[in-house]
């Protein structure tokens, strides 16, 4: 299908510019990304080489995948905050398992309490109709609570970090990160869920208008009970991979990417409210975000800081959006 | 003779967009008189009375209340300038109880009792949450809480519709002896039987705009129904069955049938069959019921009562897609209901594809693109915005709606006043769809607002008045002035207004 | 009749509230009046949050910020009385307390001014909040004044009234009362009060009814944050410190809130519900730790009883928006 005039007469330049803005998210978003280099490069110059991308892609990854995560939930509305959780139990599971389990079992051991996570979500999210950000932040806790159980079983057997896990996570080939291995492989079948399966279609529908994915026979549990899972998994891929960069499993590991990962997903065009977005933009918004960070690390900014700049992203863009839709 | 109009309203207008609700409407009041204001449906009377009660700001017009220029942006505004309205759904806060309703909008307590009590309810407890009040009760608890303030004028929308025949006689004896008080009263009601014993004077609406104001006598609904209808009259009888002669008879063969279906207070009591090949009309003023039957026919609500037959087996939906299984699809009269605006004209004539669990897998482009274009084609949709449906015009969206069912094959298309505020050359062409689908051997269900359109398209008309089937016309009979009168709840061939009001006489015993 | 209708629910969880502590007791013949005073020193925080929810679910929204303005609170207060003169803190609470105040104003502002739905505004106010509360302090610190740190410690002591039954009035549970009625009582007596039961139950008819539903809006936050900042003070009077990370508040607050008969959605429901609900859910941990269960597995116990809690709730206002 080709791109075609939106209509004969040109509207004014201000609506041109909105529709321009939500046809093609990823032009300013590009645009944001090399101007943050830029900045960088100029505050600390030099700094912007061959190895200082890869390690930017290295950290994007993580990040990129748990977004992901999120901008598939957010597509129909929703919010996912037990994706770091999720990920947390898969890397601290895996790290303990390793030590007597071979690696593809111990894997295999790890995705399981994610999946479980993902379909508590589902159910409650799709058949009891409790709000996504409720749900998952309390599923989340219990999720936290019982990795604080199974952490006082498994104290005294320490742990250990599956070569490929680490190799995936931390090593470099010809100067790329190993982790792409997995991630263009994952981001790929990503966007073709989104854009080529029925399920993607759905998930678009639902987040644009229930009603009307309703009345054409769409059965919403169904899709929001998969879809949950999907994200689940995700996120327990992306901490199997995140365990593997940072070498430390720790009860609290993936914590700290939940709220960048929702930023990220906002940044890169996704709408909070549905029916809108893609996983390209998500994909720059992780690496926009990742870059911002290292900027806000050279410019000393404190964590508290970084945070009220999150927050304060969320809901520029979120209302900002909110303006673009309203004005057709 | 130059009394002073209590409210003066002239060159009223409200714009949504593109789509003008109201272009010039007027309306006076004199003191101490009941005033009817008048029009079919969507000829701009609750814009008005919006309007009027500070709800929605006009774009146009100056409203004078005794002389004085008003400017009313809010209810409470409204209430300020000595006007107040009982809305047609109550407006007791639900949750709280009416003693605090009372005290949120600071009504003085004894009055209200005492209306309540000259309104036939002796024993309201104040202590009552509003939630648990049935719902006449809380129509006159709104009616009492408005006479309690003793406005200047009291705005009543359609306030007899839910009431019993001895509250509503009450209701009515009432606002005739307010009027004594010398404050006026604008009544708004599709019953002329109400208006002709009630009211001193009727303004009417059509399109927007005023089209007259006459005195309320003996043999006046002639008068206003003409004027609700306008020229339109004489074309329309001109125009009888110019289209409809090509199309062959229904074969015969039931395709749906409703019997005895009941939901709630809306529906009451409605019975008919749908035919393979045939379009049968829907006519009903607003909130007659109609709403409910469609929900229904669609899976969307579950009727309280009856039974819904499809190809002689009796059916229970319980979710939308149930009525898609069984070939039956809606599509509703609001587009924002039926379209996933931000999404393309593909995807959304696509969508009911993707809808089973066994097709959530990949698409085949090239199976889908085929069935899309032929659809896109069918209909003649103008896809150069194709991106996102919200950008088409109105009536490309409401193209797009039917699309999809076309594009599915659906056996049943449920259609819900699909020519609402979209432009003429589409109407025709959603005319010409209808019919040749009905020539496929295909059902139609077709509800509309705009009366002219049951000649054009249908094959009968089913006409619905207060939950019940009132009245099937066939097409022959089925001009405007025949289905305005019959969906006012006229008898078909009375005339006089003697055969009228002796008609409503037995009506409120019956009920 | 009636009272036992409309209170049926804020009765029957006093009747489970009974029987928590008769089992209580079962359980450890010795629970006294010094565990009930802990108990109630334990609850105060998780009242106050829950106030501060409270308010805003019945005015329809929901605040997802209450446990980071508790925490930003709290550290500014310890932050503002490190070290300080026991005077200072005179000043230092109105100021906290007029910071929440003022911040959950920001809130309902947002909401109404952004357009935004409110999960999403106080979503991301919460990282703000966050963000704040780490600036102020970077990790858990600060101080106390002694008076104030007393005002929850012991028992209040009445005159003519036997020790071992002053024992059992905590004077935590005294203030707790007494801030929750100084601001609750005259509230909900007021035209403000019917007001966000009344945009909370239905904006359209409270809007009809003249309410102005923006600024109601507004100041149903506005008294949320001052719950908060209630909150985040005491937590520093419990503590003698304040800690820059948010405590496990929000779904404390939510479950208590559907608990205590509060609907989610809005116009329904009390104060009271919720509060004894707090107490029920704390009793609960508490017969948990009583019956020598692992801390953790109570953890796991305690969300999914706020879970079910809220999944139920939810269930509760979709099967009475379909009928």
């Amino acid at each position: 299908m080709t791109i075609s005039a939106t209509s004969i007469q040109p509207p004014p330049l201000g609506r041109r510019f909105k529709r321009f803005m939500s046809d093609y998210p990823l032009v300013p978003l590009i645009v944001l990304l090399i101007l943050l280099v830029l900045v960088l490069n100029m505050l600390s110059p030099g700094i912007v080489n061959q190895r200082w991308i890869a390690n930017t892609v290295k950290f994007a990854i993580p990040l990129a995948l748990l977004a992901g995560a999120q901008t598939m939930v957010m597509l129909t509305g929703g919010i996912d905050l037990s994706v770091g959780t999720a990920a947390t139990m898969a890397a601290f599971i895996v790290a303990t398992q390793s030590v007597e389990h071979a690696p593809a079992v111990a894997i295999a051991i790890a995705l399981l309490p994610a999946l479980v996570i993902g379909f508590v979500n589902g159910i409650g999210v799709g058949i009891f109709r409790v709000h996504p950000l409720i749900m998952t932040l309390g599923t989340s806790l219990i999720g936290v609570g019982c990795l604080q159980v199974y952490q006082r079983t498994v104290i005294s057997s320490g742990t250990k970090y599956p070569d490929v896990l680490v190799w995936l996570g931390t090593g470099l080939t010809w100067g790329f990160p190993n982790a792409l291995v997995l991630f263009i492989p994952v981001a790929a079948l990503l966007i073709f869920i989104q854009r080529r399966t029925g399920f993607g279609r759905l998930l678009y529908a639902i987040g644009d208008n229930e009603r009307a994915a309703r009345l054409a026979g769409v059965k919403y549990w169904q899709v929001i009970l998969v879809l949950y899972m999907l994200s689940s998994a995700l996120a327990g891929i992306m901490g199997l991979l995140y365990v593997g960069l940072i070498k430390a499993a720790s009860l609290s590991l993936a914590e700290p990417l939940v709220l960048p990962s929702v930023a990220a997903a906002v940044i890169g065009g996704t709408s909070i409210f549905g029916g809108r977005g893609s996983y390209t933009g998500t994909i720059v918004g992780a690496l926009i975000l990742t870059v911002l960070t290292t900027l806000l690390t050279i410019l000393q900014m404190p964590e508290g800081a970084r945070r009220i700049l999150f927050g304060a992203i969320v809901l520029l863009v979120t209302a900002a959006y909110l303006r673009i839709i309203e004005d057709r | 003779m130059t009394i002073e109009p209590l409210l003066d309203a002239t060159g009223v207008a409200k714009n949504y967009g593109a789509v003008a609700a109201l272009k010039n409407a007027s309306l006076s009041v004199l003191p101490g008189e009941v005033h009817a204001l008048m029009g079919a449906n969507g000829a701009g009377k609750s814009t008005l009375v919006k309007i009027l009660t500070g709800a929605i700001t006009a774009n146009a017009g100056r409203i004078m209340v005794r002389g004085k220029a008003h400017e009313v942006r809010s209810p409470a505004d409204a209430r300020r300038a000595g006007l107040v309205s009982v809305y047609q759904e109550p407006s007791l806060i639900p949750d709280l109880d009416v003693f605090s309703n009372l005290r949120l909008t600071q009504t003085p307590v004894e009055p209200f009792r005492e209306w309540v009590r000259e309104l036939g309810v002796p024993d309201l407890d104040l202590r009552e949450t509003a939630r648990d009040v049935p719902l006449a009760i809380q129509r006159v608890l709104d009616l009492a809480r408005a006479l309690a303030i003793e406005p200047d004028i009291l705005l009543l929308d359609e306030m007899t519709a839910a009431l019993p025949a001895n509250l509503a006689e009450r209701v009515l004896d009432v606002v005739r002896r307010q009027s004594k008080t010398g404050r006026s009263v604008i009544f708004i009601s599709h019953r002329f039987v109400e208006i002709s014993a009630l009211c001193d004077r009727a303004t009417v609406l059509r399109d927007g705009e005023t089209v007259g104001v006459v005195d309320i006598e003996p043999g006046v609904e002639e008068r206003i129904v003409e004027l609700m209808l306008g020229a339109k009259v004489e074309k329309a009888r001109k125009t009888l069955r110019a289209v409809n002669e090509s199309s062959p008879p229904p074969d015969g063969t039931t395709r749906i049938a409703v019997r005895n279906l009941r939901f709630g207070t809306k529906l009451q009591d409605v019975s008919f069959e749908l035919k393979n090949g045939e379009v049968a009309g829907v006519v009903a003023l607003e909130g007659q019921g109609q709403d409910e039957l469609f929900a229904a026919l669609a899976g969307s609500i579950k009727p309280s009562g009856g039974a819904i037959e499809v190809d002689g087996q009796a059916v229970k939906f319980s979710h939308p897609v149930d009525a898609v299984q069984a070939g039956i699809a809606y599509v509703p009269g609001d587009r924002s209901e039926a379209l996933a605006m931000k999404q393309s004209v593909r995807e959304n004539i696509a969508l009911p594809f993707s809808a089973a669990f066994r097709n959530w897998g990949p698409i085949s482009r090239r199976r889908e693109g085929a069935k899309v274009q032929s659809a896109i084609e069918r209909l003649q949709i103008d896809t150069r915005a194709q991106r996102e449906v919200q950008r088409l015009s109105g009536g490309n969206q409401q193209k797009v709606t039917i699309a999809r069912w076309i594009a599915a094959d659906a056996r049943t298309i449920l259609c819900f006043d699909p020519t609402r505020g979209i432009d003429v050359r589409t109407k025709q062409e959603i005319y010409k769809l209808l019919r040749q689908l009905a020539d496929q051997g295909k059902s139609i269900l077709f509800y509309t607002s705009e009366l002219e359109e049951i000649e054009l398209v249908c094959d009968r008309a089913i006409v619905i008045f207060g939950g019940r089937v009132v009245d099937i016309l066939p097409v022959e009979i089925a001009d405007e002035p025949a289905l305005t009168r019959a969906a006012y709840g006229l008898p078909r061939d009375a005339k006089a207004d003697v055969g009228i009001l002796a008609n409503v006489q037995s009506d409120k015993v019956a009920t | 009749m009636r009272f036992l209708r409309n209170n049926g629910w804020v009765v029957g969880l006093s009747v489970l509230f009974v029987v928590l502590s008769i089992a209580t007791k079962v359980i450890q013949p010795q629970y006294g009046a010094g565990d009930f005073g802990s108990l109630v020193s334990a609850v105060l925080p998780y009242a106050f949050a829950v106030a501060a929810q409270t308010v805003v679910v019945i005015a329809g929204g929901i605040d997802l910020s209450v446990a980071a303005m508790m925490a930003l609170t709290s550290v500014t207060a310890a932050a503002m009385m490190a070290g300080a003169s026991e005077e200072y803190a005179l000043f230092v609470v109105p100021f906290v307390l007029a910071m929440g105040l003022t911040l959950g104003a920001v809130n309902g502002i947002l909401i109404v001014v952004t357009r935004v739905p409110d999960i999403v505004v106080t979503l991301a106010t919460l990282f703000m909040l966050q963000g704040a509360a780490l600036l102020v302090l970077g990790a858990p610190g600060g101080g106390s004044a002694e008076w104030l740190r007393s005002l929850i410690v012991g028992t209040v002591p009445i005159p003519g009234v036997p020790g071992s039954v002053t024992a059992w009035f905590p004077k935590a549970l005294l203030l707790l009362v007494i801030l929750l009625c100084i601001v609750w009582i005259p509230l909900k007596r007021s035209r403000l009060g019917l007001s966000i039961y009344a945009i909370g139950s239905s904006e359209l008819a409270a809007f009809r009814s003249g309410v102005p539903v923006a600024r109601t809006k507004i100041l149903a936050y506005a008294f949320s944050g001052l719950f908060a900042a209630m909150g985040g003070i005491s937590l520093t009077m419990s503590t003698g410190i304040g800690s820059p990370i948010p405590g496990p508040y929000l779904l404390a607050s939510v479950a208590a809130v559907v608990l205590g008969g509060v609907v989610l959605g809005g116009g329904r429901g009390g104060l009271l519900g919720p509060i004894i609900a707090v107490f029920v859910l704390r009793l609960v941990r508490t017969d948990l730790t009583l019956l020598a269960i692992d801390p953790n597995v109570t953890a796991i116990v305690e969300g999914s009883i706020m879970v079910a809690v809220v999944m139920f709730g939810a269930f509760i206002t979709m099967r009475s928006r379909s009928s």
